[in-house]
């Protein structure tokens, strides 16, 4: 007689824990056969808000960490996925991805990992600068992070595409609610386990996983996230622009379908600037 | 008798040891007029400028700009309808796709040196211009206001040729046609910080300036001219609210730039939603200026007088919460009472005039209701004895002391002569007090110790933070806000890249 396998009860990654809806929802996910899967949790505009808190209170903390140590922690993060590689490749596969494609999501989602670590004690040199004023000043630029950002991902390449949204943005301190795909949350949730071994701090990316349309206008809306990094529809885009005047949210949104996320082009330096404040400081020159 | 004013008498103030009287003569001795007598060249009605020319509006409609000095007329301006912003982005749009996206940044870069060259060459009769038009004293558009003008053309056109330096590792790319509001308290000055860097990039322009200060813009059209821009390229249309809507949501627009207040910024960017358009948002502030113990005194009472009461305090990033370390808080207010009983109010085209006219009788109304609100609520006045002239807008220098977080004045935008001054103990609670608004446009700091200064501009959640200084611009130096103060930066490479795509 063969052996009874235990299931895994699916469970949200939140400021470091591993929860499930505050309001006990679940959706049933079938895998690409039909077959059931696991109970996904549903979460609710509560459950948003608890993670836009969790992240604001780990937000200061990882701002605070030097640059090589960001840069060493999302480096963590590539190890915790390649070492882990079979079981996302497995999963990806379990839900429809073709064999080799879902070999290369994977695989570059590392690399995409990777190529953000290596930028976090750079980028500053390339978009700061001290400018040459005409007066006997000392005045230069930096960039800061923006404080919480959230980020809803598309349904096409589940894991990269999300990756892609969430390490340009944590890169540079500032920390993230993500809302994982619809269509397809369980990377995400494998993510979640990942990310909490790899030395980034909890509450610094928080990965909800539940229904767009009871999301997306919360997302819009809350004025605690400063920026929305956005996988969605026209008329998703028009529900978030209008939200996010209420408080001057910024804004960036990404075509889906036209992304090519294999691309080098999906991985960029001005993908970290689209998460930053430009802060320019004043002070005499004298004696 | 000049006034004997005693010294403070603090035991702490060995620092600096100067502790003698100061000298307050106050109106012993009258000024005699000094006005600036250069011809601003005003026409009695001005025209749009659409494709190069000046026509006159479809409507057939003109409103009067006046003097807000003595609220008489300067001039007619033409009121551009939909139809007449519709000529202006269509111009745009064609001069755009047949001469200036196709021509080398070399050359590009040769119109803009040119323009500023002449904006140099006219600079006096500008600075008149815009004082009467605007109400600033002459002393601040002519040394201020148009040679930073002519600065930021100066600075740009140097780029035009350079762009490929702009974004490294990825190529740049104008826009297309970008549409800009600009306010009415740096009427000339804003027009160059909109215009300077998108045409730099490639881009054509349609512009409107606020409705109570539109003749320097068109002065400068007439500059335009002179310097044989290519017709179409830079445009403006002149008008109220219902003009800025048009040319806000002018479907040809790949761009919008608007500098002006948050709530207006709000309207424009709930009505662009879903249309794709870029964005650049400076919108308001309410700038904490925070004095620690250490602070040089003397120097730092000039800033904060230069950080409220620059412009009569119409300026976004104005110092207008003061926040004072407890220490020195007494000594602090005591020297400013007597600072601002020398300030002179009046006649903006005087040269001794240190505050000029409020810029309309609708934001004098503004500042008398906000104003009012500082009293009924509980902070304490002070106003210098001063005469103001009978006709006119103005408002005297105004200091709220005994201010707390909750009051009015402590958290709108008052957009005029007026500080409120709050104290605070600890630097955890400067930052605090400074970072508790909605706004994040700018700060200053004043303090002798460097790592003080460093932590405190880490901490302020401000686009621009000036430490022992305030009120410092230049075209190399990126401006702009966190948080609802807007988004996007103009200035430096950085703002340059907000006129541009990547390629």
């Amino acid at each position: 007689m063969s052996r009874l396998p235990i299931t895994k009860t699916p469970k949200v990654y939140v400021g470091g824990a591993f929860i499930r809806s505050e309001s006990s929802r679940v959706f049933p996910l079938p895998d690409a056969r039909g077959d059931f899967f696991a109970n996904i949790p549903q979460c609710t505009r509560k459950d948003l808000r608890n993670a836009v808190e969790a992240a604001a209170k780990a937000g200061p903390g990882w701002a605070k960490r030097t640059a090589y140590n960001r840069g060493q922690i999302l480096y963590r993060l590539g190890e915790m996925l390649e070492a882990r590689a079979a079981e996302m490749t497995a999963a990806l596969i379990r839900f429809g991805a073709p064999k080799a494609r879902a070999a290369r999501e994977v695989g570059l989602t590392v690399d995409r990992l990777i190529y953000y670590a290596g930028w976090a004690d750079k980028y500053e040199q390339v978009l700061g600068s001290v400018n040459p004023v005409a007066a006997p000043y000392f005045n230069f630029t930096v960039t800061e992070p923006m404080g919480v950002v959230g980020v809803i991902a598309p349904d096409t390449l589940p894991l990269l595409g999300l990756v892609s949204m969430v390490a340009p943005a944590i890169v540079s301190g500032n920390t993230v609610v993500a809302l994982a795909s619809e269509r397809h949350p369980y990377p995400a949730i494998l993510l979640g386990e990942m990310l909490a071994t790899s030395d980034l701090p909890g509450g610094v990316v928080n990965l909800l996983t539940g229904f767009r349309k009871e999301l997306v206008p919360t997302f819009a809306t809350h004025t605690h996230l400063r920026a929305i990094s956005a996988a969605v529809t026209a008329s998703e885009r028009k529900t978030i622009e209008l939200g996010a005047a209420e408080s001057v949210k910024r804004t960036h949104f990404v075509d889906a379908e036209k992304t090519d996320w294999f691309g080098d082009r999906a991985q960029s330096l001005y993908e970290i600037r689209d998460f930053l404040e430009l802060k320019t400081t004043w002070h005499p020159v004298g004696a | 008798m000049p006034t004997l004013v005693s010294a403070r008498k603090k035991a702490a103030s060995g620092r600096n040891g100067r502790s003698g009287p100061e000298l307050i003569f106050g109106d012993l001795w009258p000024y005699d007029p000094a006005p600036e007598t250069a011809d601003p060249k005003l026409k009695p009605r001005y025209e749009l400028f659409i494709n190069g020319e000046f026509v006159a509006p479809k409507g057939g409609k003109y409103f009067d700009s006046i003097n807000p000095a003595n609220e008489q007329k300067l001039a007619k301006i033409a009121l551009a309808g939909a139809a007449d912003v519709d000529a202006a982005y269509r111009a745009a749009r064609r001069a755009y796709e047949t001469v200036w996206s196709r021509m080398p940044g070399r050359e590009r870069s040769k119109y803009l040196f040119r323009i500023a060259r002449l904006l140099q060459d006219r600079a006096r009769e500008f600075a008149v211009a815009e004082t009467m038009d605007g109400g600033k004293p002459i002393k601040e558009s002519r040394d201020f206001d148009v040679p930073m003008a002519a600065a930021h053309f100066f600075y740009h056109a140097g780029w035009a040729d350079k762009l490929e330096y702009v974004a490294p590792g990825r190529g740049v790319a104008p826009l297309g046609v970008v549409g800009q509001v600009i306010p009415w308290n740096f009427p000339l000055l804003m027009l160059a910080w909109k215009i300077a860097p998108a045409l730099a990039m490639g881009n054509c322009v349609v512009l409107k300036p606020a409705e109570t200060t539109s003749i320097t813009a068109l002065k400068f059209a007439e500059i335009l001219q002179d310097a044989e821009l290519p017709p179409g390229v830079v445009n403006f249309v002149t008008g109220a609210g219902e003009t800025g809507a048009a040319v806000m949501g002018h479907p040809l627009a790949a761009k919008v730039a608007f500098t002006g207040s948050t709530e207006v910024g709000k309207i424009i960017m709930r009505s662009l939603a879903g249309t794709g358009k870029k964005m650049t948002m400076e919108l308001g502030g309410k700038a904490a200026n925070i004095v620690f113990d250490d602070a040089p005194i003397n120097q730092a009472v000039e800033g904060i007088v230069n950080g409220i009461f620059f412009n009569q305090g119409h300026v976004c990033c104005a110092g207008s919460r003061l926040l004072v370390h407890e220490p020195v808080a007494g000594e602090i207010l005591a020297k400013l009472k007597n600072r601002l009983k020398v300030l002179r109010v009046g006649d903006p085209l005087d040269k001794n005039t240190d505050i000029g006219a409020i810029n309309s009788r609708e934001q004098l109304a503004k500042i008398h209701e906000l104003v009012d609100s500082g009293v009924k609520e509980g902070a304490a006045l002070f106003q210098p004895p001063c005469r103001l002239p009978a006709k006119g807008f103005y408002f005297p220098p105004t200091l709220f002391s005994e201010v707390t977080m909750s009051h009015r004045i402590a958290s709108e935008e008052i957009f005029g002569p007026v500080l409120s001054i709050l104290t605070f103990r600890t630097v955890d609670e400067a930052i605090e007090k400074a970072n508790n608004t909605a706004y994040g446009l700018s700060a200053g700091v004043w303090t002798d110790k460097g790592s003080r200064i460093l932590k405190m501009s880490t901490e302020l959640k401000a686009g621009v933070v000036w430490a022992n200084t305030y009120n410092k611009f230049d075209p190399a130096s990126p401006f702009g806000g966190y948080k609802e103060s807007g988004f996007g930066r103009e200035g430096g490479r950085q703002g340059l890249l907000d006129y541009a795509k990547l390629i």
